[in-house]
């Protein structure tokens, strides 16, 4: 850079250092720290005092017996969050569309806003109660009808899709601003032109409202191919048990109690890594995808 | 437009504003549920009598929770790491931010930036290859442990670089005529212009620092230094029972488990409502502005 250059660009190499160097020690220092996955890791020998051993880590991953089931339940509870949140949020929005009352529309909105933004903890303190199969009032109304209660929390044959449906209740709402907001983007004198025509609503709807949205319904498709194994740590930590396991236990879960809890370092880096791997396939192509068919850049 | 609504099209909104309507009241009832508990007597929550109203009004679960330091204490670290935390990540999101809206031109290594930010987004070392970061940099037990490990989102930054691309580049150029350098360009003119964006981040990098939970469990060592949310954690799902003193135990008859619970959830709920008229103002916008582009 010739010397000028230099002194014109040097504020911005500044201005952006500080936050560069927490990415560089946070986001890359733990991507040096994936050797612990081909490590004997002892924290107290630290890396250069751990042994080597090769792939052996990944071997005894494999030689667990849960193993395809945890890896299974993460892409089954995974693929059905990824469907159900790209198809209640478009739904809702398309259906908060034909509403006419502004009022009544901004006040369903706060509400169905608001659950997004408290942490899974306070929602899984809300659950809890609500879902007891004892005193929980869902199982009440259900006994009043003459039913069994259900466990919701307790049932491995229903904890999956407990995890899907209350987490469609938590996020259905926030999901689907994307898509009012591009509900109003659509142009005004479309419908006005198809109604001259003779339009009814129902045609309108076919024929203008989907087209008009379905590109960015797309865009936020290809973009959640992403997240294909993760199935919702916060979630599922908070609201699982040693009953459910079988069902409810995902990568994430299996990562925390291999590492943290069972102090087998190198083995839950070794999970940890190959669930980084397939996400960082999935989300580049996803990327990719995006570039291509929907004109979308990230930067 | 002027229509005249056939009689299936009034059934179908009928059905269709009903179903929202449920669909919202969903969203609320259950917090009036838990509310209604939180001020009930144990023996009326026990009884499974409370629906959307006290039975039994009593404030004694929240005395009970008053009471406990441990409580307090967690309360305190928490509005401490927002309170800190918060204005550090918006003035690094801010300061990398807009070296990055600046086009190749002006900015030679704006592309390996980019790359080096992307890539942070892409692919990740994982929890234990993070834990042991933290725990080499010392920052194990302190606060700033829940401060600067999260203080940088590159979603913030790429949401604020687009908005400040929507900036007129007229004001550089008047800017640069004018003798000034970056630092004024960017705090003198186009901070304040950006105060929609600014306070949609800031609002969401505070709901964040208010809801995390897992990093306050996993890197503070002692419980008395738990954020609000992890000491949550334990009381509410961990049932860390362990934790509990004699005279807790004594009150615990009065009060019972439910009730505090519900006490503590709503409790855990209060300072999202009162920031939530807020949020609503500006999400909207910023969302779909950093998100999606056109």
């Amino acid at each position: 850079m010739s010397r000028d250059r230099l002194r014109r660009e040097l504020p911005l190499h500044i201005m952006i250092l500080p936050s560069a160097l927490i990415v560089l020690i946070f986001s890359y220092g733990p991507i040096l720290g994936i050797t612990i996955a081909f490590q004997k890791f002892i924290p107290a020998k630290g890396f250069a005092g751990s042994k080597f051993v090769g792939l052996d880590n990944f071997k005894y991953i494999f030689s667990m017996p849960d193993i395809y089931q945890v890896l299974w339940n993460t892409v089954f509870i995974a693929f059905l969050k990824l469907v159900t949140m790209l198809v209640v949020p478009v739904i809702f929005a398309l259906m908060l569309n034909e509403m006419s009352n502004k009022h009544v529309k901004r006040g369903i909105q706060t509400m169905v806003y608001f659950p997004h933004f408290l942490s899974w903890v306070i929602f899984a303190g809300l659950l809890i109660d609500l879902l007891s199969p004892s005193s929980g009032i869902i199982n009440q109304m259900i006994k009043a009808v003459g039913l069994e209660p259900i466990y919701f929390l307790g049932d491995e044959k229903v904890f999956r899709y407990t995890m899907v449906i209350t987490n469609i209740w938590k996020e259905f709402g926030f999901g689907a601003v994307v898509y009012l907001a591009s509900l109003t983007g659509i142009d005004p004198m479309l419908y006005e032109a198809s109604f001259i025509d003779g339009a009814g609503k129902w045609k309108q709807m076919l024929h203008i409202t989907l087209p008009g949205i379905i590109p960015i319904v797309v865009l936020m498709t290809i973009l959640s191919l992403g997240d294909i194994l993760n199935a919702g740590f916060d979630q599922v930590f908070n609201l699982y048990s040693p009953q459910v396991y079988s069902t409810g236990d995902i990568i994430d879960t299996l990562v925390y109690r291999l590492g943290l809890r069972d102090a087998q370092f190198g083995p839950a880096t070794a999970v940890g890594l190959l669930k980084s791997v397939v996400s960082f396939a999935f989300i580049s192509v996803s990327y990719f995808l995006a570039d291509k068919v929907a004109n979308y850049r990230v930067f | 437009m002027q229509y005249k609504n056939s009689v299936s099209r009034k059934t179908f909104l009928i059905f269709n504003n009903v179903l929202l309507i449920a669909a919202a009241l969903l969203c609320l009832l259950p917090f009036i549920h838990v509310l209604a508990i939180s001020f009930s007597s144990s023996t009326a929550a026990m009884s499974g009598a409370v629906k959307l109203w006290p039975v039994d009004f009593t404030l004694k679960s929240y005395e009970f929770i008053a009471d406990r330091p441990a409580f307090i204490k967690s309360f305190v670290v928490a509005v401490e790491r927002v309170v800190i935390g918060a204005p550090i990540s918006l003035v690094l999101t801010i300061l990398a931010a807009y070296p990055l809206s600046k086009g190749k031109n002006n900015f030679k290594y704006r592309t390996f930036y980019v790359w080096f930010y992307m890539i942070s987004m892409l692919f990740s070392g994982g929890l234990i290859p993070w834990y042991m970061t933290i725990k080499y940099t010392g920052l194990i037990d302190s606060i700033w442990a829940l401060i600067i490990p999260c203080a940088v989102q590159v979603f913030y930054i790429i949401l604020l670089l687009n908005f400040f691309r929507e900036l007129p580049k007229e004001l550089d150029e008047a800017a640069y005529i004018d003798g000034a350098g970056h630092w004024r360009l960017l705090w003198q003119i186009y901070v304040p212009l950006s105060k929609p964006a600014l306070a949609t981040i800031l609002l969401f990098i505070t709901v964040n620092h208010w809801n995390s939970w897992f990093d306050g469990l996993i890197l503070m060592n002692r419980p008395e230094h738990y954020p609000l949310q992890s000491y949550m954690q334990t009381i509410i799902v961990g049932k860390d029972m362990a934790k509990i003193s004699e005279k807790d135990i004594a009150i615990l008859k009065l009060v019972n488990d439910r009730t505090s619970k519900a006490a503590q959830v709503f409790i855990g709920t209060v300072p999202i409502l009162l920031i939530y008229p807020f949020l609503q103002k500006y999400f909207t916008t910023g969302i779909v502005m950093g998100s999606v582009k056109g």
